[in-house]
This record gives C-alpha cells, structure tokens and sequence, in this order.
C-alpha cells in the first residue's frame, strides 16, 4: 500500500502536476513580471519600444519555460547537476577565448538570436552542482579537508573564469550563491567566520589589485561628491531620483530622473532607481514584498520538499535571490559601491531572466515532486 | 540503513537550523533596506526634491528692452527697432556645410566673417543657437526668407535692438550703446544682474548715466533639460520690464540747426532756457554716427573717427576748455560795479595799446577806441579799458563773481563723467598749482578772458543765462523726469544790486544792436526776435610784434593757429528767456564767425517758443 502510493506519485499525470503548482509563487513572478514590464515601458519614455518589446518577448518565453521545466521530475534535475555546471564552465571557457567584447569586457557569446552571458547562468548551476555534491553526504563527511577543498575548487574555477571577462560583480555573487549551499550543506560556522575576518583582513590588499575603475567606484561609494561629474554621478544621481520620489513618487511616466536621462544604465542596474522615483515608497515596500513573498514561498517549497537534494536548492536558491536583491537595491541606495548587479526579474538582461527563471522551473519543479524522493 | 536515517535526520536538524539562522539575517537585512528607503524618500524628500529640480530645471534670460530717450515733444531720439537676424542650430540642419556655404553665398560674407562664424559653431555646443548675422538689410532677410525651403535649420528672427533715428545729431548728449564688456559687468551692478550674451548697455554719455533706468528686465525663460542640457520642454516664461524712458528737455529742431550750422566746423553750441535751466540744444561737433558702434564698429571706421583732426569723440561743450575770451567781459565789468570799484560813468582813453609795468597791452583795435564808458566799452570790447578796470578789481574779486556764476565748475554735476571743470585762476589757486605768486599783468589779460582762465561753453552759457535772468542762480537740466536736479538755492539772488545786471544787459544790447556793436551785424530788428549778446575770440597763441605788424585775415593763418570764435547771448531782450553759447574752434573771429548763427538760432528757438510752453502746460505727457 504504502509502496504503491509512493509510486503513484512518483508518476503524476498532467493534471496532478498542475494541481502540486505553487499557484501563489507562479501569481508573485507574473506579477513581478507585470511590474518590470510598465517599468521597461516607462524607460523607453512611454512608448512601446525595443526594451518593452524585447523584455516582452524574453519575460513570455522564459515563464513558459519555467512551467514546462517545472514539469521535469526533481530527480533528473538531480541528474543533470554536475554535467550542467561542467557545460556552462565549458561556455565560459569559450567566452573567454571566443566571446563578444563590450564596454571593456568579454562576457558575452553569440548565439546568433540571442547573446548568452554564461557567468547568469553559472549562478544558478553552481548551486545545483553543489547541491547534488552534498546531497549524499554524510554530515561528518562535510567538514573534511577533502570535501572542502573540492567544494572551494567549485566555486573559484567559475569564479576565475568570470573575474578574467573582467565582471568582478557577477564573480562575486556567483561565490556568494556557492557559499550560501556550503552554509546550508552544514559547513561548521568557525569556517565561515575565519573567511570573514580572511577577507576583512585582506580588503586592503585586495582594493590595492582592483582596476583603476574599481577603486574609483569604491572611493566614489565612500565619497560621491568627491567627483561629482565623474565616478560619484551614478551615486548622487540615483540617490536624487529615490529621494525625491517621495512617499507616493513622481507618478507613472512622471519621473523626471530618468525622463532626462539623469538615469544611467536605467534599464538594467539602475531599473529600481526608476520604478523607485516614479512609485515613490510606498510602492517600492509593495515591489520588495513581492519579492519577499517570492522567497518566502521558495524556502516554504524547500521545507516541504521529501529530498535534500530539493531543500538545499531551495533554500541555497532562495538565499541568493535574496542577496541578488539586496546587493542591487544596496548598491541604487548608496550603500555599497557599484557593483554590476541585476534586480532578478526586473532589470532588462536575457541571460540573467534565463538562469532566475530556471532557478524558479527548478523550484517549482521540486514543489510539484515534492514526495519524490532521491536515491 | 539505520545509520542513514539517522544521519538524515541530523543533517535535516542542521539545515533547519541554519535557514533560521539565515532567515533572521535576511529579515533585518530587509529591515535596513527598508529604513533606507524611508530616509531617502520620506525623511530627505525634500532635501533630493530640490536637487531634482536643480538638475531639471534650467533658467534662460533673454536681453531686457532698453528704455527709450525721447526729446521734448516726445519724439523718439534713441529707440529701439526690430534687427532682422539669422540664426541656426546646427544639430538642427541635415548638411551644415550645405546649409553655410549657401548662406555664405546668399549674404554676401567675407571671409574673415566667415569663418568668425565656423570658429563660434566649433566652441557651441550642436543644439545652441549660432548667430549667423546680427542685423540684416531688409532686402537680404527677405531673400533667405525667399530661400527657406532650402536652407532647413535656418531661423529668420526678428530682435530688438537700439537705434538712433537722428543719427549724429545727439550722440555727444545721450552717448550710445555698444556690447557690454567685463569692465561694464564688473563696475555695473545692474549689468551684472542682468547680463546676457550680447547685452548691449551705455557706453557714454546719458546712456551710461542713466543705464540703471534705461536697462530695464530680463524676459525669464524657464526650461525643463535633460542631462546634457537640452531643452526639452518651456515650463514658465517671465516677462521682463521694458526700461523706463526718459525725456530730455532738448528740441530736436534746435538741435538739428545748431548741427548744421556747426557742418564741416569743429565747435559747439548750447541752448537753454533762462529759468528753468532747460537744455534747449546741446551740440558739439564734429560728431559721428552712433548706430555704428550698435553691432560693433568696423576697425576702419573706427580709426576715421579717431584720426579725425577735429576730434569727434570730445565733447567740446562739456570737455573742452578754452579761453573766453571777450565774453567774460560781462562778468568782468559786473565784478567791478558789484565791488563799487567803478560806475557805469567811468572812462578810459583808449589808445591802441597801454604801456604798463614795462609791458605793452594791445586793444584789439590798432588805432584805439578813444574816451570809453563802461557801456561803449562793451559794446566795442574794448580791450584797454578792460585791462584798466580788472586791474583796479583785482584777480580775486574777479574770480569770486565768475565762480557764482557758474564758471570754474561743472555744470551738471555727476550727470556727465568726461565733463571738465574749466578754471578760474586766484592768487591763491596760483599759489598753490603753480607755487608762484600772482602778477598784475596776469590780472590784466585775465580781464579779456586770456592767460590762465579756461571756460567750457555750457559754463559761458550757463553764465550768460543768469546774466540774463536778471541774476538768479538756475541748475541746468537735461532729463525731464529726473528729481534730483532740485536744489534747495535755486533762483537764489547772485547779485549785490540788481541794477548792476541792468546795466550789464544793456550793454550786452548795445554791443549787437547799436552801431558800432562788434555783432551789429548779426542783429535782429524784430523786437520779438531781439537778442543782446557778447562776442568773443579767443587767441590760440601768443600774438607776436610781427604777427601784428603782418595782420593777417584769418584764412591766411594756417587752421591751428587761427582764433576761436565765440558768442554768447540772450533774448528776446525785452523779454528775456533763452540763453546760448557758441563756440567755433579755429573760426577767426566772433563777431564773423559765431554770432551769425546766433541770429539764426534765435529766430527759430523764439518761433518755436509758444509751441514749447503749450507742451509744458499740458497735464498729462503724452509718452
């Protein structure tokens, strides 16, 4: 009997799949969907033009993907683990020789209809590879030299590979989204205190190795109106755009910021500054709810899944779209020194909707098999 | 397998206990980014409200409508007219050499001005505005208005700007306006505040006195930009006041006849009424055309009005000094009645020349005028009494009574920064310029306007009007409604004994109107036209034995040597009410020179007379 049912489950037909949809998560991601779409309109300066149409296009296809990767039983996800961080290693190799070079780095490869930036989707399959690397092991296995060497080796090749395009942002969240498994996996907490004084200790020798840009903006971060025109506009500017988008904003259309192009790099990292000043307060608590009730329901996916495997995804997933999130709003809001960093979703990009919605499929994907378990 | 489960089990306390941990983290991570956004948004709203406006928003001033200077009858003497300009924005024209080249071709320009512009297009940023030609002709702004279908991005534009209609007539009064340099925005406070490119503000003259009333204010223009500074949309438009206009108490007609009198001669003449201190005509000349230096002045016509010998740019009526000549005698002669040194009955021989402390004094007169009074003597200029009467007067005595009335001091005050004092030589002044002590002899030549005494024509005129009025002290004026020129000792008596000007005045009458009058000729019958007046020829140089032996006529002495002609008057005598002084410079002689066209001054100021009075009783000016 209990044999049986277990079977059962094993083999949902279509319609018990989309009965285990997590209905709530899917009206969260369309919503938010929804949001950067009359946002993407609103940078295009209310016309429906090639950001609206492109992010449209991308948003359609990538929801559809995610529903349909959300059908794929958890454990061939679980299969796929390992060859897919080895395939995407393998692009960013390819980048690193073949790829497209624009404004000062190599990160991109064309594909013809689309240019891929590996070191997203890296984001997402470093955490389903080190999922998969401690979903069978044994919790006095994980703070062995072997498996934390092999774990660190891991996340710094990708790391390596992503530092040389130069894109020290992404390199950086990359690590972060491997650490967050390692912390979840079990890896004793006096490991990630050593890292963190390592780092503290070494932050000086570290901004001594950074790019002249680098060091501006991190000098910029400290001091904006040290070079007001210069490498603090992008701080100042954003700033004056949040701050005088008050408690009800400027209004749709109406942010004057963006209009006249105060805004840099509006459509990507800077896309909250926007939505920020023309929905003022209350709607950016409205947007950061959204996505607060977007991780909630990934980590409740992950509680309530049978296998570890779909709990340290879940859970290591969930954690990285939240530090996406904080880093990028940190970074508009004048509290970290700019970094490239997307707002999941949000911010107009192929690759980086491709790898968030992926991460989504996956977690809907062990939602909808959530008594499946993982050999 | 126990093992295992066992193992699941702990490795699931683990992670649970890890996400709890990791979810207090987040949730006051989510609590930082929230409270930064409360601080931007709603504690600093307004502090970044006012830097985004600061970024959008962008005021443009545009050049204030200049005031305009009208002459008594409220015509228009320095107004303002629309100047046809070109303008272009090059990020506005699809070919811009195109576009330049066939205006090269269509506007005539020369190279260097060419290239002027592509210099300016080169430093301007493509969206702002290229001032192709500043003010064109008619007939060119209606040919490229014929062309336009060619010429896209190319904007005709109607401007304002300053004019003057009587051209040279009333540049040496009202001066004229040129583009404002750092030193006018420096020293200017109301340029400053109102400075725009290519503001135009008074060089010289009432223009420059006045520029505070005349500048008026800008047109505010207040527009949304974007980043790079271009305009996206006009959000307010401010209008400017137009300057306030002023009115002069000068006749144009007067000032017309008194310039072409004054054609082809270097001198001037003034005009002014003898009770109210009105400047009826104020004219120096040569003089040049103002609307010149409007839109700047070509190096070539610049260096014509410079080099000119008879030296337009001064103005002779405020800034040339020169010897009085015989028509200080006036004063001189009133001195000596007011100080009782002598009385009208008092006679002197005249000879021809009297010898005196070794010295030789020449009348004018080689032969000599004979027994002399005080009244034949004026009306004659008879030199030899006049060296006889200043020397029993005295230099200081002399000086006291030419200093009240009015020589030896600026006329109109502050009005006019190039306007000289003239001087009026005591012992004391001597003393002190020159750290020598006063001659005798210097007394006596001081008593026919020669040696140290130096006048400006509107002093003798000024002198001349209050001689006229019977001796009442009058403050000139130029500007109608301007206050200021009240002061509290007008009409204040100059005299001791009022029958001391009397006397004065007749003698001034005899001189033009009896025979033997050294401006008889000049008279006037007409009692309604009868003036009384005092010639006058001041010598350049030292008259010496040979010059006098040789007695030249004035056109055999070469220009810089000749005398300068001079003519003071008042009339109608009977009723006295308009004062002048004229001044030939190098014209020979006062009596042939310069008291013919007090003759003709006089009939056509005392024609327009009633006119003048019907302007004055009207209640409301007609502005």
């Amino acid at each position: 009997m209990y044999q049986h049912s277990r079977l059962n489950k094993n083999n949902l037909n279509l319609f018990q799949k989309f009965k285990n949809f997590d209905y709530i998560l899917l009206v969260c991601i369309l919503l938010l969907g929804f949001i950067s779409l009359a946002t993407m309109y609103s940078t295009d300066g209310g016309q429906i033009l090639f950001h609206t149409k492109s992010h449209f296009i991308k948003l359609s296809v990538f929801t559809i993907m995610m529903i349909i990767f959300s059908f794929v039983n958890i454990k061939y996800w679980f299969s796929v683990g390992y060859l897919s961080y080895i395939g995407v290693a393998a692009l960013l190799i390819w980048t690193y020789f073949f790829g497209i070079t624009s404004s000062g780095s190599q990160r991109w490869i064309n594909l013809y209809f689309i240019n891929l930036q590996p070191s997203e989707l890296m984001k997402i399959f470093i955490i389903l590879c080190l999922a998969k690397y401690f979903h069978r092991m044994k919790l006095q296995n994980v703070n062995s030299i072997y498996t934390i060497l092999t774990s660190l080796i891991i996340i710094l090749l990708p790391m390596g590979l992503v530092i040389v395009q130069p894109d020290l942002g992404t390199s950086v969240l990359i690590a972060i989204s491997g650490i967050a498994v390692l912390w979840f996996a079990g890896v004793n907490y006096k490991y990630f205190i050593y890292t963190l004084l390592g780092f503290v200790i070494s932050l000086p020798f570290i901004i001594a190795f950074l790019k002249p840009y680098q060091k501006l903006r991190v000098l910029s971060f400290l001091n904006p109106d040290r070079d007001p025109l210069g490498a603090g506009y992008q701080i100042i500017q954003s700033k004056i755009a949040v701050g005088s988008g008050g408690i009800f904003g400027k209004g749709f259309l109406k942010g004057t910021q963006s209009y006249l192009e105060f805004l840099p790099e509006k459509h990507t990292d800077f896309i909250f500054t926007l939505f920020s000043e023309e929905f003022g307060f209350v709607g950016s608590i409205i947007l950061l709810l959204v996505y607060a009730i977007i991780i909630y329901r990934i980590i409740a996916i992950g509680a309530n899944s049978r296998s570890y495997f779909a709990k340290i995804f879940c859970y290591s997933f969930g954690a990285s779209i939240f530090v996406y999130i904080t880093i990028n709003m940190s970074m508009v809001l004048g509290l970290l020194p700019i970094v490239g960093s997307p707002l999941p979703i949000m911010s107009y990009g192929g690759s980086s909707m491709l790898a968030t919605m992926t991460g989504f499929g996956i977690v809907m994907s062990s939602r909808v098999h959530n008594q499946q378990s993982i050999a | 397998m126990i093992s295992s489960l066992s193992d699941n089990v702990t490795k699931l306390n683990s992670i649970n206990r890890r996400m709890f941990i990791a979810g207090s983290l987040k949730f006051f991570i989510m609590v930082g980014i929230v409270s930064r956004l409360f601080f931007l948004q709603v504690k600093e709203n307004k502090k970044y409200l006012t830097l985004s406006d600061k970024n959008r928003i962008r005021e443009w001033k545009l050049a204030p409508v200049r005031g305009e200077f009208r002459d008594y009858f409220g015509s228009v003497i320095a107004g303002n007219f629309e100047a046809y300009q070109l303008h272009v924005i090059p990020e506005q024209v699809e070919d811009f050499r195109y576009v330049i080249y066939r205006l090269k071709d269509l506007l005539d320009l020369s190279d260097s001005q060419f290239k002027k512009i592509l210099k300016k297009k080169r430093e301007n940023k493509p969206w702002e505005t290229l001032i192709v030609s500043d003010n064109l002709s008619w007939e060119k702004f209606s040919k490229i208005n014929n062309h336009l279908y060619d010429l896209n991005g190319v904007k005709p534009v109607i401007s304002i700007s300053r004019n003057y209609p009587y051209k040279d007539n009333f540049t040496h009064v009202i001066g004229y306006v040129s583009q404002a340099n750092e030193r006018d925005i420096e020293t200017t406070n109301i340029i400053k505040k109102n400075f725009v490119p290519g503001l135009k503000v008074g060089k010289i003259g009432l223009e420059k006195t006045f520029e505070e009333k005349l500048i008026g204010s800008n047109d505010i223009e207040r527009y949304e930009v974007n980043a790079y500074g271009r305009r996206i949309s006009q959000l307010e438009f401010q209008k400017g006041e137009k300057g306030k206009t002023l009115k002069l108490t000068i006749d144009t007609k007067v000032q017309q006849l008194s310039n072409k009198l004054l054609k082809d001669q270097a001198g001037s003449i003034c005009v002014m009424d003898i009770y109210t201190g009105s400047i009826i005509a104020m004219h120096s000349s040569p003089s040049f055309d103002p609307n010149l230096f409007v839109f700047g002045i070509s190096q070539d016509e610049w260096q014509m009005i410079r080099n000119d010998p008879m030296k337009p740019l001064v103005n002779k009526t405020l800034q040339g000094n020169y010897s009085p000549g015989s028509t200080i005698k006036p004063i001189v002669a009133l001195s000596a009645l007011e100080n009782r040194i002598i009385n009208p009955n008092f006679t002197v021989r005249c000879t021809g020349k009297s010898e005196m402390y070794g010295q030789t004094y020449h009348c004018w007169k080689k032969k000599g005028h004979g027994y002399m009074n005080l009244r034949n003597a004026m009306k004659q200029s008879c030199d030899t009494y006049f060296y006889e009467i200043s020397r029993k007067l005295g230099v200081d005595k002399l000086s006291d009574t030419a200093k009240k009335f009015g020589l030896g001091k600026k006329v109109f005050g502050d009005l006019f920064e190039i306007e000289k004092n003239g001087l009026v030589p005591s012992t004391q002044w001597k003393k002190n310029a020159l750290g020598k002590g006063w001659l005798l002899g210097e007394t006596m030549i001081t008593g026919i306007g020669q040696g140290y005494i130096q006048t400006t024509p509107i002093q003798l005129c000024l002198m001349t009007a209050q001689i006229a009025n019977g001796g009442y002290k009058i403050y000139p004026k130029l500007v109608i409604n301007e206050a200021s020129s009240e002061k509290l000792d007008k009409y204040v008596p100059l005299y001791e004994n009022s029958k001391n000007i009397k006397i004065i005045q007749d003698a001034m009458f005899s001189s033009t109107n009896e025979v033997m009058g050294t401006s008889y000729r000049s008279r006037i019958d007409d009692i309604k036209y009868q003036f009384a007046g005092k010639t006058g020829t001041a010598q350049v140089k030292k008259i010496t034995e040979k010059d006098r032996e040789l007695d030249l006529k004035t056109f055999e002495i070469p220009y810089e040597e000749r005398d300068h002609a001079l003519y003071v008057a008042f009339g109608p005598y009977k009723q006295p009410r308009y004062a002048l002084s004229i001044l030939v410079e190098h014209g020979g002689n006062g009596s042939t020179t310069a008291a013919p066209m007090a003759k003709e001054l006089f009939k056509l100021i005392i024609d327009r007379h009633e006119l003048r009075e019907s302007i004055k009783n009207k209640k409301y000016m007609d502005i």
